[in-house]
């Protein structure tokens, strides 16, 4: 697995995208925290990261699916996914390296953004003014999400031999998992039963962890999400049907 | 046994492309793999190597079996596929010590291996390139550093020499030769001659069926020795086949006889072009090729079908 891993990391070294994923999502995120007025937090007046919150997930619909698209479908019309699988190295395996090198990638992308935090926190009037727990909440949120979202690229790459489909269905289904539960609950007027849908989406976990609690629940779900994902890039990997 | 085969089958939709086929390769031995396109003979390999499950029948390689114990299996086995896939954007050097990697060759000695098939494989002045800028002799090369990289004991190669120029077969050939001296190889061809130089043993299979499986001399001798004999003007046919031993005469082309017989007629040839003073231009020998013998097998089935 680790093998996988690593050739995985260097070939987002190697090749223009690691370094474009990374540049791509802190300009975004750059331009919308400090520069648009509409979003800027310099003139919202308060010292929150709402907007890395509320608006990175949306960027991470488009963002992660580039990251993922590649792992399986280019090897897969390449043949060296059928030469990988000569080797002794578990289909687990492989799944595994991959999705932890996209989730890497993620990191490595957020991680800058921490300097945000640090600028809020001086900002802040008096200095410190900041609600720390929600905004390390809403970090681990940020990364299971983006953890959940590469499990859906790497299973949707693995489905499809062609990188911009595998692209197009990621960020679709990243975008339905995220948002679509949420908006379809409106449909529903029972409460219960809204409740029920909304719970059955990211949005709903990621705010809660937003809130700054780390509650079991919601990192029990991410975790489920993710390992049935994966599961499934796996099964579709060990069935040889493609 | 190296590898032992058996009842191998593998149906795709409504296609039996490999159908109970069953065969062995004892350790040391090189066998060749023959077969037209599309005759089963990389299914058959890639179920081998464990990378297509068989639908019925077992395959063993050194006495493991590939379903039951795939890792073990896929460690001791050195695959070349048919289409030699790589990985184009990475260096020939970074590739091999990847490879090496997933063959669990401990870091310590990875660097020596890695070397040595670089030198191994004449791949020393392109080691520091990318892979995708490499022509497709040295990508062969490459795909044969890393089928030896973890010394296994059974070689597996699909097609190694499709796709290259006469210079490059001749090159890839001489590697397999010296590479192959105390490994057990499948090796799979539709270029004869090559296997007639490299193999001992031959085994063909057609339409998923193995239709024969004999060393190479066996084969070839079955059936009777020809003569193509070539005049400058066209003879008489029922002249030809008085000539003594003369079985069978076959027009090929203007002037030109093919002669079936029981033994080898040439004198008999030269005293009747002689005596009736017909310059002959040409006259050879056919040995009982492994060309035909292949053509024969592969088309009779054909027509049978």
């Amino acid at each position: 697995m680790l093998r996988i891993f690593l050739k995985e990391i260097n070939s987002f070294l190697d090749s223009l995208m690691g370094y474009a994923v990374v540049v791509v999502f802190l300009v975004a995120m750059g331009l919308l925290m400090w520069v648009f007025p509409e979003t800027s937090v310099l003139d919202y007046g308060f010292a929150d990261m709402d907007t890395l919150f509320t608006l990175g997930p949306f960027v991470f619909i488009f963002l992660v699916p580039a990251i993922t698209m590649r792992s399986f479908a280019e090897e897969r019309k390449m043949g060296t996914l059928e030469w990988l699988l000569t080797k002794p190295v578990s289909e687990a395996e492989i799944v595994l390296g991959k999705f932890l090198a996209s989730v890497c990638l993620v990191m490595v992308a957020l991680l800058p953004t921490l300097i945000y935090y640090v600028t809020l926190y001086r900002l802040g009037n008096p200095v410190g003014n900041i609600d720390t727990s929600g905004v390390i909440g809403s970090y681990i949120g940020l990364v299971l999400l983006g953890a959940v979202f590469c499990a859906l690229g790497i299973l949707a790459s693995s489905l499809v031999a062609n990188q911009i489909v595998a692209f197009l269905l990621a960020a679709f289904l990243s975008f339905i998992l995220y948002t679509g539960f949420e908006s379809a609950s409106g449909l529903v007027s029972d409460g219960n039963v809204a409740l029920l849908i909304r719970q059955l989406g990211i949005q709903y976990h990621f705010e809660s962890l937003s809130r700054g609690l780390v509650d079991s629940r919601d990192v029990v779900y991410f975790f489920t999400l993710g390992g049935a994902l994966l599961l499934g890039a796996k099964t579709v990997l060990s069935s040889r049907s493609w | 046994m190296s590898i032992q085969v058996s009842r191998l089958t593998k149906v795709f939709g409504a296609q039996r492309a490999v159908s109970e086929a069953s065969f062995t390769v004892r350790e040391g031995e090189i066998v060749g793999f023959l077969g037209p396109n599309g005759a089963g003979k990389s299914t058959t390999m890639k179920m081998i190597t464990g990378f297509l499950p068989p639908a019925a029948g077992t395959v063993l390689v050194n006495g493991r079996n590939v379903a039951e114990d795939p890792r073990a299996v896929k460690q001791s086995i050195g695959y070349l596929g048919e289409h030699n896939p790589l990985y184009l954007d990475m260096y020939v050097h970074e590739y091999l010590s990847f490879v090496a990697g997933l063959y669990h060759i401990p870091s310590s000695t990875r660097r020596g291996r890695v070397s040595d098939m670089i030198s191994l494989c004449g791949l020393q002045l392109e080691q520091s390139k990318k892979i995708g800028s490499l022509s497709k002799g040295y990508r062969q090369r490459i795909g044969l550093a890393q089928a030896l990289i973890h010394d296994p004991s059974v070689l597996v190669l699909d097609e190694p020499t499709s796709g290259l120029d006469p210079n490059q077969l001749v090159e890839i050939r001489k590697l397999i030769k010296t590479v192959s001296a105390n490994k057990t190889v499948l090796f799979s061809s539709h270029i004869l001659q090559e296997v007639e130089a490299l193999c001992e043993r031959v085994i063909v299979i057609h339409r998923g069926n193995i239709v024969a499986d004999d060393r190479l001399e066996n084969l070839t001798r079955s059936s009777g020795p020809a003569v193509m004999v070539e005049f400058t003007s066209s003879v008489d046919e029922n002249l030809l086949g008085q000539i003594e031993g003369v079985t069978k005469v076959i027009l090929l082309s203007d002037n030109k006889y093919r002669l079936t017989a029981t033994t080898d007629i040439r004198p008999a040839v030269m005293r009747f072009a002689a005596e009736r003073q017909l310059p002959l231009v040409g006259l050879t020998q056919e040995e009982n090729s492994l060309e035909a013998v292949f053509r024969q097998l592969t088309q009779a089935e054909a027509n049978e079908a």
